[in-house]
């Protein structure tokens, strides 16, 4: 019975409903190889090198259109890696969720063409809507790069958030399904941010980790995912309205964190081995 | 129905003669490369000159097809200029004069320019946004830009704009089919744009659609889905020769080709071509494959073909 990762794998993307073509690419570029690499990785990330519980995976729908909103954890992406993981090893069938990622990213050679390949776009508002409108999943963390660059005394906090993807998720009639993230400032402990090294490389920053390098640790991590929030409008409202939602969701993120801070040993014994879903 | 194609010598308006000749309608052409052995009627003549006014004056066409511009790949420098725009002025100068009723400019996709910040699927309403890193394109915005505001200028006139995408087949003709030519394509390290192509004789469909369907408005026209850069050469039976950007960036310098071509095998360029297929029904027939193969039928590549023999 037992199955390595990479068998997982392949079963798990057969099982993705993506109209692969016969070169094995999708109508975006995104291509089942380079899926299946990220998805081997980020697999082995999720279930062996961290120790990741995931709750309410199931507010995640199966099909349909769907925005995943959260905070920021951690001083690189380690956030939005598991989370694509949760949704790709968790939700049945498997999903591949849709990061709107930062500019940089596609000024990158390598890295801009495996965002691509691998389904994460720049996060551009006609991606978004376009993705939406082809009831895609996508995943969005409205504090952007000043999100991830919060110190690690500042781990559970929520900076700004941005406006756009209530308008999105309102024009696009899509639901948002807020999560909290709890860990990634454990595994990358952020000290410090140089700016100027990373203005250097074209990147916002690189952390400072008190080890010096920006690799993370094995850290216990939590995924909770709220119930879906869906607002009334078209996406034209006035910005004070628009601010109510913002506020909103950014409210349910911030309660989904208190909750993770909470001591909860039954649970946390109940999910048992890493990458564990466990209902709310 | 009476049809005038402007720059008939290029391998798709050769198609379109063939496919309108085949379905009944009289075609002539304009260019002033000729096309030896034509089947149609064909005035070797420069569409500026008065002589291409008088062409207009004894045929009457009902409708007009201007493919005579030509991209800085082919023409560098200041003639350029002159056949882009001022040979789409004069088109629609004498389709105004002498009664056209329709008029088709079929411009490129390559219009929306390519960038590391650009959507990736192009729709007509968009600006053409990375023109900065290509000036070279300039002159073909400008006439896509021209055609299209005849829309406003001219009512009587019913005008189509067509973006359309590469294309590709036994013709080898055109951007793509011009760079995949060799038996290892340089590209740029690190980078692996999606190329958007469809087969020759799809292109010389579509127009023919746009002709059929009167459809008026500006339109991207695309194949199938876009590929990797990797992919189609890989398929082509070429092989990739990838190449550091500040080499790559030194051999065009060595060569013809602007700097602002680098940014096209560096980003994608993709167009929505949805709009086109709802308002004329056309529907490519012809899948990357077909296309593909034609191309590599027409063209295998010298080192690998002989290896495979």
């Amino acid at each position: 019975m037992a199955t390595g990762l990479g068998d997982n794998v392949e079963a798990r993307i057969a099982r993705l409903e993506i109209p692969w073509n016969r070169y094995g690419v999708d109508p975006y570029g995104i291509s089942r190889a380079h899926v299946r690499w990220m998805m081997g990785l980020f697999g082995l990330m999720y279930r062996h090198y961290f120790s990741v519980k995931v709750f309410g995976i199931e507010r995640v729908p199966a099909r349909g259109r769907a925005m995943l909103v959260g905070n920021h954890s951690g001083g690189i992406a380690i956030d939005a890696a598991m989370v694509l993981a949760a949704c790709f090893f968790e939700l049945e069938p498997p999903r591949l969720a849709h990061s709107m990622i930062e500019k940089f990213l596609s000024r990158m050679p390598f890295a801009s063409v495996w965002a691509g390949r691998t389904g994460q776009f720049t996060g551009l508002p006609e991606h978004a809507v376009r993705l939406l409108e082809e009831d895609r999943l996508i995943l969005v963390f409205p504090e952007g790069a000043r999100g991830t660059a919060k110190l690690f005394p500042e781990r559970h906090s929520l900076v700004d958030f941005g406006t756009g993807f209530v308008r999105m998720a309102l024009k696009t009639r899509s639901p948002i399904i807020p999560f909290g993230f709890l860990g990634g400032g454990e595994a990358m402990p952020t000290v410090a941010n140089a700016y100027a090294i990373g203005k250097l490389l074209g990147v916002p920053y690189i952390p400072i980790t008190p080890y010096g390098l920006p690799l993370p640790l094995p850290a216990n991590m939590q995924i909770r995912f709220g119930e879906p929030l869906v607002f009334e409008g078209d996406g034209n409202e006035e910005d004070h309205v628009i601010l109510g939602y913002v506020d909103q969701v950014k409210r349910v993120i911030a309660d989904l964190i208190a909750a993770g801070r909470q001591p909860q040993p039954a649970l946390l014994n109940a999910a048992g081995s890493s990458g564990a879903r466990v209902s709310p | 129905m009476k049809v005038l194609i402007v720059g008939v010598s290029s391998a798709i308006a050769q198609l379109l003669a063939e496919e309108l000749r085949g379905g009944g309608h009289e075609v002539e052409g304009i260019d002033r490369r000729g096309w030896p052995n034509a089947p149609i009627p064909v005035h070797t003549l420069d569409i500026r000159k008065r002589a291409a006014e008088e062409v207009f004056r004894q045929l009457r066409p009902d409708a007009v097809v201007h493919m005579g511009t030509v991209t800085s790949l082919v023409m560098p420098g200041e003639e350029r200029y002159r056949i882009n725009l001022g040979g789409t002025r004069a088109v629609f100068d004498h389709c105004r004069a002498y009664g056209v009723r329709h008029c088709v400019f079929v411009g490129r996709h390559t219009y929306y320019g390519a960038a590391s910040d650009s959507p990736l699927f192009h729709t007509e309403d968009e600006p053409p946004m990375a023109l900065a890193s290509f000036p070279e394109l300039a002159d073909l915005v400008a006439a896509d830009l021209y055609a299209g505001s005849e829309i406003w200028r001219s009512p009587e006139l019913c005008t189509t704009v067509l973006r359309l995408c590469y294309s590709l087949g036994p013709s080898g003709h055109g951007t793509l089919g011009t760079f995949l030519r060799g038996a290892r394509i340089p590209t740029l390290l690190g980078w692996d744009p999606l190329f958007q192509f469809m087969h020759e004789r799809d292109a010389a469909g579509a127009i023919a659609a746009a002709l059929e369907k009167r459809a008026r408005g500006v339109f991207n026209v695309t194949g199938p889905e876009p590929l990797p850069l990797s992919t189609i050469i890989h398929e082509t039976g070429r092989r990739m020769l990838p190449l550091p950007e500040f080499v790559f960036a030194m051999a065009l310098g060595r060569s013809r080709l602007p700097e602002g071509a680098l940014a096209h095998i560096k980003y994608a360029v993709v167009a929505d071509g949805s709009a086109f297929a709802r308002a004329t029904g056309w529907k490519a027939k012809r899948d990357h494959t077909e296309a593909i193969r034609d191309y590599r039928l027409a063209f295998p590549a010298p080192t690998s073909e002989r290896g495979r023999a």
